[in-house]
């Protein structure tokens, strides 16, 4: 077994010299306390979005009556408690600003690609430790910068999460304009912060991996965290590049996308689908990842196929940069674009495929326990697959001509990262619970809170590909304006309800996270049986995680394997007859 | 929850309802059969005293199989689609005497531009209306799309047609309404405050109807 | 004994990139900046296929001559740089320091030339509100300088270090990732030269 000095050094440096509460908790370079502040941080994000939609759910199901709280909003917002049409539009442009950029994005890849990474593949940390400690505190600061947005004058962004210009760029034409300053610069600051810790998450994966842990032994959730820190790297410059162009287009008087004297309204829209649908793939690739993890645990079975998955994600990935056409179908481009674009956004499908396939696959004659993880993971194949499905309608030029930016699209997108991300992030939150904080959530809360968020997220979502269908609009402050929708109120109505029911289910979530963190039981160091590395470690990890660097002699999914008598075999547990890896023999 | 379109009312309905309908029984089929199997695996394999998982990697060949079927399947809606998008938005889909209009989107509202009673836009008999839009039945229309401020979108969805209006830009469409009557045009582009009330509404009239409302317009812009 | 062969790719380990982290690191940042780039640049070139009369032709509004000169400047910091590499590589204190010095100069030298002609363009006139030419034109030079900036800040504090000893024959990583970094800006601005400047 191979010891290392620098590590043995490091772990007991720890014991050694105890750093203060705040190197420990605060300005820590432990990329598990970063993971965890990124955690704590995204949730409290992702709540105040859920807020935000109860608020657009309210005006679509009563459209012009008063919003139960709303008194407590000024009147610039929401006189009498009745919303104002400019705050509806801040209402919807935040709501999906602050899931995509501050809960979803973060909560998969500054929680998920910290705390594993390290761990899966036997590293003691990241490569950059204090580098990692930048990102995490240069991203609470874009936050707060987008909060502030709400409380200036002339209210926040109101031109919709993809901000188009003209009407992102001139306040004549928003009635914003520090708000919409502080959007871009908050998402600038934000991409600072990604763009960091994916070249951390890069590194790292390619430098640090213990002997043994070849390419293809890693997890697929560290695979998946791999390719997703990639498009990250590629695609948010890409962001950031248009946002400042945005900014100076609004600030300092540049045209590039105002037409007076020459600017291309299309050309921002270039500039974000080719950011834009990357970063869709960034927002569902580390959930694959996990949920191929946790499927392979719960069926006690080795992923099916794990070569193509691996494929798979790669090809999903260098698909995802040759199809952001598909969002401007409707937009103007030339029509003969539009039908490339269908093209490669049809092939995509492929890949995806094979993936669902595969999860099946590994629950093929499986030994399937339903635990919490793998309640969400299987609920994230059978929603992601619905999503999946219904994007083919939109690939489809002449179809996407009735249903683009018809709630058709607005329930695809909710399928693919409520139904698809947010399902993997609770089973991840549960799975991965016991080894950040040493104890176990509830299962029985975790199960009475998924079944209730399964049924009231399907009666809120699967009804928006009927209102689509009828035409429905995205974005619209009042749907009764139009006869051709006085047919569907009644379903906008329904789609309240069950939405405010699925918001107050997660209180349940929320009490099980908070309390467990005190009451939950304490967890051992393997409570899943799973073959991972970070389950060879404490629960939770000391400073450095191992005692000694693990050697890794097998694949990641060695469940029921027929050579020993358990029915999970973890990677870093030495078989007779399993040779040592060339890494340590070489003795660099 | 209802996966039927709502009536259409224009040439383009059959050939995209058409498609949706082919997509929604291939995706619908892709649904069932999926998620079938996945509720059957998750109780046929369910953990029960004794049970043991059957150890394997994958199969290369169901691979295979699984990986070409839908791509065939989707290559061939896409050509399908492809189809139906170039008659519809082609460049050169146009038909030659469609009837010409203009219309031009502006924070909120839709401004139509008729050629007036000589049929041709760009002269002087030329006369515009708020949110309204009048046009003979089964004749083929074709708008010349234009943007004051801010991207808007021209979307009447009984007619299944939909085009984003583009400041700096002049873009055509065309349509050809199959049914008289009374339908809505609606912006469906985020443009502002005013966006879910820039509403028009769209009157389908019969050939003589049309005449007798050109004139009648013609006569009162005259007029004044 | 702590880490030995900083130089060399992390030991306890698979076989990786086969060099040590932060070069490691360093090249990963760049092909973010590469994309960043991209979106300006690429945009300039959307841009000005679709509206050439927007531009005037090459020396009418630009000071070329001046500008040459500071894209000589730029590169000589980057043979300045490289000959510091080697210096830091052979263990020569001294030369080391000297060269990364000379480096500093420079390239504060172009940012200053940089910052004397945003001023006279301003003077007569020719402002980013402009038109698509201003526009395109500070977007790119202006970050390009700012990465500079950046650059010459960082540099300034190797520099320091070298001065003061930190560096070996055996561990000189923050000599080599600025010396990647400051490549890269040269690079960027051979290229946006070309084609602002002389096209």
């Amino acid at each position: 077994m191979a010891t290392s000095a620098a590590t043995i050094e490091h772990v007991g440096h720890a014991h050694a010299a105890e750093p203060s509460f705040i190197r420990k908790y605060i300005f820590s370079t432990d990329h598990k306390i970063i993971g965890i502040q990124f955690l704590f941080m995204s949730l409290l994000f992702l709540l105040f979005g859920g807020l935000l939609a109860m608020a657009i759910r309210w005006q679509q199901g009563y459209p012009g009556s008063p919003m139960p709280g709303g008194g407590v909003l000024p009147e610039t917002m929401a006189p009498g408690g009745i919303l104002v049409p400019e705050f509806y539009n801040s209402l919807v442009t935040m709501h999906g600003t602050f899931m995509v950029f501050f809960a979803i994005m973060p909560l998969l890849v500054g929680v998920y690609a910290n705390y594993l990474i390290p761990l899966k593949i036997g590293a003691p940390d990241m490569a950059f430790p204090r580098l990692n400690m930048a990102s995490f505190w240069i991203a609470v600061p874009a936050g707060i910068l987008m909060m502030a947005g709400f409380f200036v004058e002339g209210g926040h962004s109101g031109a919709g999460w993809t901000v188009y210009a003209p009407l992102s760029a001139n306040p004549e034409y928003s009635g914003v304009s520090l708000g919409q300053v502080f959007w871009c610069v908050s998402i600038i600051v934000l991409g600072l912060s990604s763009i960091l810790g994916a070249t951390n998450y890069i590194t790292t994966i390619i430098n640090m991996r213990a002997p043994g842990m070849k390419w293809f032994r890693m997890p697929l959730s560290i695979w998946a965290l791999f390719v997703t820190s990639v498009l990250v790297l590629l695609a948010i410059p890409i962001l950031s590049g248009a946002v400042i162009m945005l900014l100076f287009d609004q600030t300092i008087g540049t045209r590039f996308f105002l037409p007076e004297l020459g600017g291309e309204p299309l050309l921002w829209q270039h500039l974000f689908w080719f950011f834009g649908h990357p970063e869709v793939y960034i927002l569902i690739l580390p959930a694959m990842g996990m949920v191929s993890d946790i499927i392979a645990n719960g069926s006690r079975k080795p992923i099916f196929g794990y070569h193509s998955m691996v494929y798979a994600i790669i090809g999903i990935a260098f698909l995802g940069w040759i199809v952001w056409g598909h969002h401007m179908f409707q937009s103007g481009m030339n029509p003969t674009l539009g039908t490339t674009f269908m093209i490669s956004t049809m092939l995509i499908a492929v890949p995806s495929a094979i993936k669902v396939f595969n999860w099946l696959g590994t629950m093929w004659r499986g030994n399937i326990t339903f635990t919490v993880p793998m309640l969400h993971a299987v609920a994230f194949v059978a929603m992601f697959v619905i999503g999946g499905l219904s994007g083919v309608f939109m690939a489809s030029t002449p179809v996407d001509i009735y249903i683009h930016d018809t709630y058709f699209i607005v329930a695809h997108l909710h399928y693919v990262l409520f139904g698809g991300s947010l399902f993997a992030i609770f089973g991840a939150i549960t799975f991965w619970y016991p080894k950040m904080f040493g104890r176990m959530m509830n299962p029985v809360w975790g199960k009475v809170h998924f079944g209730l968020t399964f049924v009231f997220y399907n009666l809120v979502f699967f009804p928006m590909h009927s209102l689509g269908l009828e035409g429905h609009m995205r974005r619209i402050y009042d749907p009764t304006e139009y006869e051709f929708l006085a047919g569907v109120q009644g379903t906008n109505e329904f789609i309240t309800i069950a939405a405010f029911l699925l918001f107050a289910t997660q209180l349940i979530f929320m009490i099980n996270f908070l309390g467990s963190l005190f009451r939950g039981a304490r967890a051992p160091a393997n409570p899943w049986n799973d073959n991972g590395l970070e389950w060879v470690a404490p629960s939770p990890p000391p400073h450095g995680n191992f005692a000694e660097t693990p050697t890794v002699y097998r694949g990641p999914y060695e469940f029921s394997n027929p050579n020993v008598e358990e029915d999970f075999l973890p990677q870093n547990r030495k078989l007779p007859g399993d040779p040592e890896p060339a890494a340590l023999a070489a003795g660099r | 929850m209802d996966w039927i379109l709502p009536p259409g009312a224009s040439t383009f309905a059959g050939e995209i309802d058409g498609i949706y309908y082919l997509i929604l029984g291939i995706t619908g089929l892709a649904f069932v059969i999926v998620e079938a199997a996945l509720i059957i695996f998750l109780i046929k394999y369910r953990n029960r005293p004794g049970r043991k998982a059957y150890y394997t990697h994958g199969s290369m060949k169901a691979e295979v199989i699984r990986t070409a079927v839908p791509a065939v399947v989707v290559v061939m809606i896409g050509i399908l689609s492809g189809g139906v998008w170039d008659r519809i938005k082609g460049r050169d889909s146009i038909p030659a005497g469609a009837y010409p209009l203009a219309v031009h989107g502006s924070q909120f509202e839709w401004n139509v531009t008729y050629p007036g009673p000589d049929g041709t836009l760009g002269t002087t008999d030329d006369f515009s209306k708020r949110n309204q839009l009048h046009i003979p039945v089964n004749t083929p229309i074709r708008v010349r799309l234009t943007a004051e401020d801010v991207i808007h979108s021209f979307f009447i969805p009984a007619f299944r047609i939909k085009q984003d209006a583009v400041p700096g830009m002049e873009i055509d469409l065309w349509f050809e309404p199959t049914q008289t009557g009374e339908y809505e045009l609606a912006c469906a582009e985020l443009c502002g405050l005013g966006h879910y009330r820039m509403r028009a509404a769209v009157t389908v009239h019969t050939a003589e109807g049309f005449g007798r409302w050109m004139t009648d317009e013609s006569q009162t812009v005259a007029q004044n | 004994m702590a880490h030995a062969a900083v130089m060399r790719p992390p030991t306890e380990a698979e076989v990786g990139a086969g060099v040590y982290n932060e070069k490691l690191g360093m090249w990963v940042f760049l092909g973010s900046e590469v994309m960043f780039f991209t979106a300006l640049i690429g945009s300039y070139i959307i841009l000005r296929f679709a509206n050439p009369e927007a531009w005037q032709p090459p020396g009418e509004v630009l000071a070329v001559p001046i500008t040459a000169v500071n894209t000589f400047l730029l590169i000589c910091s980057s043979v300045t740089m490289v000959k510091a590499f080697a210096s830091a590589q052979d263990g020569n204190q001294k030369a080391l320091s000297l060269w990364l010095l000379a480096t500093v100069i420079i390239g504060a030298s172009f940012v200053g030339v940089q910052a004397y002609e945003y001023r006279e363009l301003i003077h007569h006139g020719f402002v980013p509100s402009e038109g698509l030419y201003g526009s395109t034109f500070y977007i790119m030079t202006g970050f390009h300088g700012f990465h500079v900036t950046l650059g010459v800040l960082c540099m300034m504090f190797v520099t320091w270090k070298a001065f003061r000893g930190k560096y070996t024959a055996t561990d000189h990583r923050g000599v080599e990732v600025i010396g990647l970094y400051w490549h890269f800006v040269d690079l960027v601005w051979i290229i946006l030269f070309t084609i602002v400047y002389l096209i």
